[in-house]
């Protein structure tokens, strides 16, 4: 768009001045809040604020606390079972969801329809129905105790040890159909000569998916990753709804940690703490991969 | 002479006929409905779709339910006698703490927060997207790429500094608040759906205008609104579920008499107070799906391009 600035304007600010005013709400979003914000938090998590945000500054206290916090622990250990499960699961169901899908099947429209509808449906719906299914007294227990099976147990919701798997199965049965839309996607795009060849040299199928199908779709997987593994860091209302935490504390997670010492605990330092962990975290994730896929490609 | 080419192309139909027969059979198998192969796939299907059905069907069937039967047990047997009493009850008399009236208010505090953020939400993407394509300067894409990393920030980091923000504007807790945060929230996603959008239309239609002397907001109606109507009802579709679905900013920026539908329903739910009555906590949960879930049904494709536009924000 450069080409045809209008010569002899005085000042650059002045070109394009209704799309630098259109561009306003951006900018500010931008800067104050995304870049300043943050900035903002991770600054402050470095005082003793406790009701309000104060400029006493205490060093690494406010982290060493956190540390030594066994809450918080616990909400780390949950968030690494939690997240390194459901990205398993998540990738190897979405992938065999999808493959079984491009099977040129009938009906996969009604599939489709089926495995994204909980998508639609919000955390706290989730957590809810599950809470219900996983209900001891009513739900899949005691069914089946009614079938015969009188000993069987499966009671996440209120056993400490395994609570955090019964909010995962709630997570998978949202997410999943997600994930299977972007294989699918993925999936589709592999051009249909790549088959056709792998036919003609007579591998079997499930040798063509392993050794040439899933490594062409990289990308595909690399993204699908990092939107779920960013997902995984904000897990929160799905607790909220499901155990509120509990039993005791087994299944907080660290968002949670930040809200409840935020908006309850009245302790804004360590919420602010627990939050620059939580963006470290994401940091980890999201960096390599950013520098991999925009960074390369400048290179390449 | 036409007899020739016509013997001519049956010969060489004969050959390629004859090879094919020397070499076996070629193609696919005409397939039998009741292969080994079929039945293993959609039974798998079948068993899959069954696992995604069944909370949905547990919802509707104890939200059918009276009390006395929902105690009986079983969750998954259809209701021996269907009664829509949890539903008139999930929607004008749960209670929330004091109020007892019911999902309604939720209900409505959804919609009055929902309409505003939307087009609020969407005006603003939709513009910033429009300048990003079609009206570069200098350090746009700069702004860009810090709204684009923005999206990946957990929301908790930036939650804080919002709330002092709004707090010295005097808005905190107030409706223009939160349509403000959905605003900000919701810039990310949209404004790279815009932005793509706008930049894959052909270029020389915006030259055009501007040739004829079109300026920024006379192209933007003109000519960009009325030709991108599918990716505004994208852009919708992700903000309605996304909305409406919230629950971390409503907590937050919202106070307990502007609830919406997602803050009321937990809290009607996983209230301590009182007997548990299962049947109208799952009415409750419908009623609270019901919007997503009719914009799900009624949208089909178009959703599933929203949320693989949408789905980074998480």
């Amino acid at each position: 768009m450069a080409a045809h600035a209008p010569t002899g304007r005085p000042n650059q600010l002045f070109r394009n001045l209704n799309a630098k005013i259109a561009s306003i709400p951006m900018m500010l979003v931008a800067l104050v809040i995304f870049l300043g914000g943050t900035l903002w938090t991770v600054f402050y998590s470095f005082t003793n604020s406790r009701l309000l945000p104060r400029l006493n500054f205490v060093g690494l206290d406010q982290y060493e606390r956190l540390w030594a916090s066994s809450r918080w622990i616990i909400s780390i250990q949950n968030l690494a079972i939690y997240g390194i499960l459901s990205l398993i699961f998540s990738l190897v169901i979405g992938f065999l969801l999808a493959a079984l899908m491009d099977q040129k099947i009938r009906f996969e429209n009604a599939f489709r329809t089926i495995f994204l509808y909980p998508f639609a449906l919000s955390f706290i719906v989730t957590g809810l129905v599950w809470q219900w299914v996983l209900n001891p007294e009513f739900g899949i227990q005691s069914v089946i105790r009614s079938l015969g099976w009188t000993s069987f147990a499966f009671d996440p919701l209120y056993d400490p040890d395994i609570v955090i798997y019964g909010i995962l199965i709630a997570a998978l049965w949202q997410g999943t159909g997600l994930v299977m839309c972007l294989m699918l996607a993925g999936l589709r795009g592999i051009d249909e000569d790549i088959w056709k060849a792998a036919r003609v040299d007579g591998i079997p199928m499930w040798k063509t998916y392993l050794l040439i199908i899933i490594p062409m779709m990289r990308p595909v997987f690399i993204t699908t990753l990092v939107i779920i593994a960013s997902g995984i860091v904000k897990v929160y209302d799905l607790v909220v709804a499901q155990t509120s935490g509990g039993p005791g504390n087994a299944s907080e997670v660290p968002a949670k940690y930040v809200y409840d010492y935020m908006f309850q605990a009245q302790n804004l330092g360590q919420g602010f703490a627990a939050s620059t962990m939580m963006l470290l975290t994401v940091a980890i994730i999201v960096v390599p991969w950013a520098y991999l896929e925009f960074g390369g490609r400048k290179r390449g | 002479m036409a007899n020739i080419s016509t013997l001519n192309t049956t010969a060489a139909g004969f050959d390629a006929v004859s090879s094919r027969l020397a070499s076996g059979p070629s193609g696919r198998k005409p397939r039998r409905m009741l292969s080994t192969r079929n039945i293993v796939l959609y039974g798998t299907l079948t068993v899959a779709a069954l696992y995604y059905l069944l909370p949905l069907y547990v919802m509707v069937v104890t939200s059918l339910k009276g009390m006395p039967e929902v105690r009986l047990g079983n969750i998954f047997s259809p209701p021996m006698e269907i009664t829509f009493e949890p539903w008139v009850k999930a929607w004008a008399q749960a209670c929330t703490g004091l109020n007892c009236d019911g999902l309604s208010r939720g209900f409505w505090n959804s919609v009055r927060i929902l309409v505003p953020s939307v087009v609020v939400s969407i005006a603003v993407a939709s513009v910033s997207g429009y300048a990003l394509a079609n009206w570069r300067f200098k350090g746009a894409e700069l702004f860009f790429s810090i709204l684009i990393i923005g999206a990946f920030i957990p929301y908790q980091v930036m939650i804080y500094p919002i709330v002092i923000v709004l707090r010295e504007l005097g808005i905190y807790g107030t409706l223009t608040g939160l349509v403000i945060v959905h605003t900000i929230f919701g810039m990310p996603i949209l404004t790279l759906l815009f932005r793509n959008y706008f930049a894959s239309l052909p270029v020389e239609l915006f030259k055009a205008a501007r040739i004829d002397g079109a300026g920024f907001w006379q192209i933007y109606f003109r000519i960009m609104l009325p030709m991108s109507l599918p990716i505004f009802v994208v852009a919708m579709i992700l903000q309605v579920t996304g909305i409406w679905n919230d629950f971390l900013f409503g907590v937050v920026f919202t106070r307990p008499d502007t609830y919406p539908m997602t803050v009321q329903l937990n809290n009607i739910v996983n209230s301590v107070q009182g007997v548990k009555e299962y049947n109208v906590n799952m009415a409750a949960t419908l009623l609270t799906g019901a919007v997503p879930l009719i914009v799900y049904f009624l949208s089909g494709r178009l959703f599933v391009r929203g949320i693989a536009a949408g789905a980074v924000k998480g």
